[in-house]
């Protein structure tokens, strides 16, 4: 497999620097080599490792690793303090209208995990905040999505709205509201349609929803395993409904998750929560650190650390 | 589709942009496949054999670079022989098919799809909900039943898997239906239990008919990076995976490592899917899938001078 993470791929570099005292720029540019296959390999945009290779050489160029005796896990830590930080810091918070209900619409590509992270959130606003959710059935076109959320919602018990699949999104969007004012449910999470995000058609339903529901969060939730695609995937639902979160599914998996780098970078929203399973209570927060070393093979990284 | 359009796009442009074949053409080479997935280590072996043809064929033109560019994508994907993508039915009594592959990546849709096909050809089609897991999945796949206008073997949700597939091909050898087409519960590789758990599914159904399931198809959705290999090389050693149906073609992601898992691990494409309506499922042609992606750079691109 060539899954290697970056200290293994910085091996062969450190093994011809030792011994030759200092590094030069020339070795500088050959363990950047390694980090840019690291992460192109994990699966981060190649334009955003483009300009993120370049931001770490500046840094690596001068002082940092040239000057160190142990160049490498030099090269590793500045990748990772960088990496760290352009992941944002944690940020699990939820926000709230200052007048009830609040208002979360959920967005993203077929099978990301929407309906699944509904029923998740509506659970972790109860437990955590103890909150009463409403959960909104809005996706009247995937076969037995409102099922789905039904399902979810009798597990949790917790109430569903819904009106069928033949009224418009947007009058379900607006229903669902109202029925939470009326109950006194202070929180509404709507479930929406997976669509592509360059079908317009689509893309208009929700711009019409957030125009009506005006959302206090609308979170973009995005599969942890996508690949490059996901730059464009993010810029085009931000550009759209200008999210204000992105939750990461499926990270259970054994995905690198360089997608994380790649839609923070474009959108510059917080990650907030991450998705660690199927069941509802597999949701967590984000932990900008964690997902660097992920991202980079921390299991690698203590190895190399060992034998250097 | 706009896959295809979008990387062509940047081919062209790249085309446009480089007159001669030198290390800059490359590189922006390399930047187009690695974007468009297709994984590290392919890159660098289509690149390096590139670089040796157009030593070989003195080449110094981009223009006459595309063709090569093409056949050697082809190549790589089809290695010498040709072989074939079609999904294999018994000519006589009970084809199984049997679907894999990790969470949300389409298999009940396309179940949809190729039933809807299937039957289309006059087949007896039967569906098994052997995804007894996800909430509302029996459901889902019981929508798609009606749509297509076939019948769907179905226990509680929560009811063992195993117990399902068993039901459903005693059902489909009573009413002699030609072919069952079983869906599964998505699962992540890395879930040891749950890829166990698979294995006795497929196991059941190898019991009751002596070389069944006669295809067992991964679902890989095309947006998909790197993992996609992870997860052809799991469930291939779980279920002896026969083919790939590549889906969600329809968005802007290309699938290119099916190009990595075809020649790492051998399994062909043989489906691909380009929406969520019953139509959209076509099978796999790797020329069109390979040509596709350089369509104008080899017969559109009007020279220059
Ligand atoms: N392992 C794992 N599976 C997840 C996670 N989140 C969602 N899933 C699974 O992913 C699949 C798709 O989830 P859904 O919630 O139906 O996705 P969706 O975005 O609502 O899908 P559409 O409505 O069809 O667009 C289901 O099998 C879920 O159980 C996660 O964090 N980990
Ligand atoms: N655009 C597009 N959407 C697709 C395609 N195939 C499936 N989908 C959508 O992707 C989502 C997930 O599809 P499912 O068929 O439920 O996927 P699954 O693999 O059965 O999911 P689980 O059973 O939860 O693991 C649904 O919203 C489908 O409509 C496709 O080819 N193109
Ligand atoms: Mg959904
Ligand atoms: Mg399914």
């Amino acid at each position: 497999m060539a899954f290697e993470g970056l200290a293994d791929r910085l091996q062969g570099s450190i093994q011809k620097i030792r011994g030759k005292g200092k590094v030069n720029e020339a070795d500088v540019k050959e363990m950047m080599r390694e980090v840019r296959l690291a992460l192109l390999e994990a699966d981060v945009n190649f334009k955003v490792v483009k300009s993120f290779v370049k931001k770490v050489s500046e840094r690596a160029v001068g002082q940092e690793v040239m000057q160190s005796l142990t160049p490498g896990q030099q090269v590793i830590k500045v990748v990772k303090e960088e990496l760290t930080e352009l992941m944002g810091g944690q940020q699990s918070q939820i926000a709230t209208a200052k007048k009830p209900p609040t208002v979360i619409m959920m967005v993203g590509l077929q099978g990301a995990g929407k309906t699944t992270t509904t029923g998740k959130l509506a659970s972790l606003l109860r437990k955590k905040h103890n909150r009463k959710p409403l959960l909104v059935a809005a996706d009247i076109y995937r076969p037995a999505a409102i099922k789905q959320l039904e399902t979810l919602g009798k597990q949790l018990s917790l109430p569903v709205f819904s009106m069928g699949d033949q009224i418009s999104p947007v009058e379900i969007a607006k229903a669902g509201i109202q029925k939470a004012k009326d109950d006194h449910q202070d929180y509404v999470i709507i479930d929406t349609a997976g669509r592509l995000h360059v079908d317009e058609a689509l893309m208009d339903e929700l711009k019409q929803i957030k125009e009506l529901s005006s959302p206090d969060e609308i979170f973009l939730v995005v599969d942890a395993m996508t690949g490059q695609d996901a730059v464009n995937v993010a810029q085009n639902f931000d550009d759209a409904l200008g999210i204000t979160g992105v939750v990461l599914t499926k990270l259970d998996g054994d995905t690198r998750g360089g997608a994380a780098l790649s839609i923070r970078s474009v959108t510059e929203k917080p990650i907030k929560f991450v998705g660690m399973g199927e069941k509802m209570d597999a949701l967590e927060a984000f932990h900008p650190e964690r997902m660097a070393s992920r991202i980079l093979g921390m299991g690698d990284m203590l190895s190399l650390i060992e034998k250097a | 589709t706009k896959t295809r359009d979008n990387f062509t796009t940047k081919m062209n442009d790249l085309i446009a942009n480089y007159r001669t074949v030198d290390e800059e053409f490359f590189e922006e080479l390399e930047e187009i496949l690695f974007q468009a997935d297709v994984g590290f280590d392919t890159v660098m072996k289509l690149v390096e054999e590139l670089k040796m043809e157009v030593k070989r064929q003195n080449i110094k033109d981009t223009k006459d670079i595309r063709s090569v560019i093409s056949q050697k994508l082809v190549e790589i994907y089809q290695g010498d022989e040709k072989f074939n993508n079609d999904i294999t039915l018994q000519e006589e009594g009970l084809t199984v098919i049997l679907f894999v592959g990790v969470n949300g990546v389409g298999k009940t849709t396309t179940i949809g799809k190729l039933a809807h096909s299937y039957k289309q050809d006059n087949k007896k089609v039967m569906l098994a909900a052997g995804d007894t897991f996800r909430a509302g999945a029996i459901e889902q796949l019981e929508v798609w039943g009606d749509r297509v206008g076939v019948d769907v073997i179905k226990h509680a949700e929560g009811s063992d898997p195993a117990a399902v597939m068993f039901d459903a091909v005693q059902s489909a050898k009573a009413r002699k239906a030609d072919i069952l087409i079983c869906d599964t519960a998505g699962r992540l590789q890395n879930k040891v239990n749950l890829m166990k758990e698979l294995e006795k599914v497929k196991k059941v159904i190898e019991r009751e008919i002596p070389g069944a399931p006669h295809e067992v198809l991964l679902a890989l959705d095309a947006t998909t990076g790197q993992n996609a290999m992870t997860q052809a090389k799991i469930f291939k050693e779980a279920t002896n995976v026969t083919g790939i149906v590549l889906t969600k073609l329809d968005g802007t992601a290309k699938g290119g490592i099916v190009l990595a898992i075809k020649q790492e691990l051998g399994i062909p494409v043989k489906l691909v899917g380009l929406g969520e309506k019953m139509d959209d499922l076509q099978p796999f042609d790797a020329e069109k899938y390979v040509y596709g992606l350089f369509a104008d750079l080899v017969d559109e691109v009007p020279d220059e001078d």
